[in-house]
């Protein structure tokens, strides 16, 4: 029974991975090859939301500027490749970099406070970027900067060549991968018990001997550096970066896609990004505002599934339990 | 204030001596310059009224609060401005009043966490914690000894209530403490778990030093060695069962109504 019910899970999960593998192959046969470009989004938008149920499932740190980071790479991708530094190698260990290093300043201050203090801090921090980029006149300010060439990734007489929308779905799908898995690894590792543990009880884990701020702004940090991988993936696909990319609406979806997935499941985050983007897409072919229904359906999936559209996928008995 | 037996303690040197302790609440006197040492190994119990600041002496003792004034030594140095977390890693251990687990990982992996955070290394990222010998191995061990042995894969919150107790010590043993600082460990409980608790409790006598704040009068008498009487924060009274049981104030204040029943 309990197999079965865990497989079903496994199965419906496993299935959207395989319809993702198989998308630039799958949506040409469909005659709907626009299919490969709204998968990459899903897949990008994947990587953000699973950064940020690092800290936001497994440690109970809402960050309302996660969005932050995407605009970050972003713009250090842009700016270098507006300097005429096109070399990946170089680009984007500085955009992960910056990234790493403004989450370290912004977590060390936002960390001091807790609850509803936490969400306006890292809502204020958030929306300083945006504001950074917007009176960037240099860089397009609200206009923002289109990015010429894609990341050129030369080693020797081999190239990685980003301009090949195949190739570069694929080594997005590998990214989405491997964060996926590095999650895995942390929050299975002693460092995840005790983010974890801090999330369940602060003053119990405080108790037995540890102190969480450390802990806690590490995984912080690794989540803004792994929020910077899709802020560099968005940049080479979009080949554009602007303010809109961080201003606190994009913080809000992200949190909405973590809690349409399931908050804390190692999946689900991925999960909601498929299904949010792909409503928004279908709604925004029939509607106006696609908020007039993504509004109700929020509170919907607040009220009724707790678990997202991870728990939806467990036991009858898991869900009540 | 009472106080007695003064010379049968210049023998050993206490491993908590607290000098002066107070804090207030606004207008709540809490801890009213409160004086009381734990000697190694003994059973110190503390009892009173509710609301006298019991919980607050333990919250100062273990450092969720800082006192307005006062000393607190802990094995030989000051530790009134140190962390709960550091008072931890020096021998420091509590439970809390009202019971507070992990409820959300299971009984197995409150105890390992325990045992990790004194094992040192908690920057590690990669490794499954859960695979770890060196922390299941010793978690098992105290679970066995508080007798949770058969719930260890629970899920801590799962428990029945008298069970939560006795896991909520198992994770404050865990840290493997010089010093146990227990709130009220039968609350809640009924008979025959409250009398198995007290059991355990007496079989860890000797080997690590507790104070004892109870409401179990039972309880009090059969495991302490010394008795202080908190009223309004202050220390009314404080010596051994038996000198508590006959003194005067105690009675009045206290014990009264409880005893002549
Ligand atoms: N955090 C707090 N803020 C304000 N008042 C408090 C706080 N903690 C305890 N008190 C007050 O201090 C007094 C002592 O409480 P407490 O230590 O919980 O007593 P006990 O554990 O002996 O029942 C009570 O009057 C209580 O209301
Ligand atoms: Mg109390």
């Amino acid at each position: 029974m309990r197999n079965a019910i865990t497989s079903r899970r496994g199965i419906v999960t496993l299935a959207v991975f395989a319809v993702i593998a198989s998308m630039p192959v799958l949506g040409p046969a469909l005659g709907q090859p626009f299919y490969v470009d709204v998968f990459t989004r899903v897949m990008i938008w994947g990587i953000a939301a699973v950064s940020l149920n690092l800290i936001l499932g497994y440690g109970g740190m809402i960050s309302f500027g996660h969005a932050a980071y995407l605009g970050l790479a972003g713009y250090t991708i842009g700016i270098m490749s507006d300097a005429g530094i096109d070399n990946g190698f170089l680009q984007w260990p500085v955009a992960l970099a910056v990234c790493g290093l403004a989450a370290l300043v912004i977590g060390a201050i936002c960390l001091r406070t807790r609850g509803l203090y936490f969400i306006m801090i890292t809502l204020a921090f958030g929306q300083m970027i945006f504001f950074l980029g917007v009176s960037s006149d240099r860089y397009g300010s609200n206009d923002g900067l289109p990015i010429y060439s894609r990341s050129e990734f030369k080693l020797g007489g081999a190239e990685l060549d980003l301009g090949n929308g195949t190739l570069f779905y694929y080594v997005t799908f590998v990214l989405l991968l491997a964060s996926i898995y590095a999650v895995y690894r942390i929050v299975n590792s002693r460092f995840g018990m005790v983010i974890r543990g801090s999330k369940s009880n602060e003053a119990r884990m405080n108790a037995i001997g540890v102190s969480t701020y450390r802990y806690k702004l590490t995984a912080f940090v690794i989540a803004g550096v792994m929020c910077g991988v899709a802020g560099v993936l968005m940049a080479n696909f979009e080949r554009f970066v602007s303010p809109d990319t961080m201003d606190w609406p994009q913080s809000g979806e992200m949190i909405f896609m973590v809690v349409l997935g399931g908050i804390g499941s190692l999946f689900g985050p991925v999960l909601g990004a498929a299904v949010f983007l792909l409503l928004s897409e279908f709604l925004s072919n029939i509607m106006e505002s696609k908020n007039i229904i993504f509004g109700p359906f929020l509170i919907l999936v607040v009220l009724f599934a707790r678990g997202g559209v991870n728990g939806l996928l467990g036991s009858r008995a898991e869900r009540r339990g | 204030m009472a106080c007695w037996g003064h010379g049968r303690n210049v023998v050993a040197e206490p491993l908590l001596s607290v000098k002066g302790l107070s804090k207030q609440f606004g207008g709540v006197v809490a801890a009213d310059d409160l004086n009381l040492d734990v000697l190694p190994g003994e059973i110190h119990a503390v009892i009173g009224p509710n609301g006298a600041g019991k919980t607050t002496m333990l919250n100062l003792l273990s450092g969720q609060l800082k006192p307005d004034r006062g000393t607190i030594r802990f094995a030989g140095g000051d530790i009134a401005r140190l962390s709960p977390a550091g008072r931890s890693h020096l021998g420091l251990a509590r439970s809390f009043q009202i019971t507070s687990i992990f409820r959300d990982f299971s009984v197995l992996d409150n105890v390992a966490l325990a045992i990790q955070a004194h094992d040192g290394h908690g920057f590690r990222f990669w490794r499954p914690a859960r695979g770890e010998e060196r922390l299941r191995g010793p978690a098992a061990r105290v679970l066995e000894q508080v007798g949770l042995g058969a719930r260890s894969d629970m899920l801590a919150g799962n428990l029945a209530h008298g069970e939560q107790r006795q896991l909520e010590i198992a994770v404050a043993l865990a840290t493997r403490p010089r010093l146990l600082l227990l709130d009220e460990p039968m609350a809640g409980m009924g008979r025959d778990a409250s009398d198995r608790m007290i059991e355990f409790l007496r079989s860890l006598k000797g080997e690590y030093a507790m104070l004892l704040v109870e409401h179990d009068m039972d309880a009090v008498f059969a495991l302490a060695d010394r008795i202080t009487v908190l009223v309004y924060g202050r220390a009314i009274a404080s010596g051994t069962p038996e000198e508590i049981r006959a003194d005067r104030d105690v009675r009045d204040a206290y014990l009264g109504d409880d005893e002549a029943a």
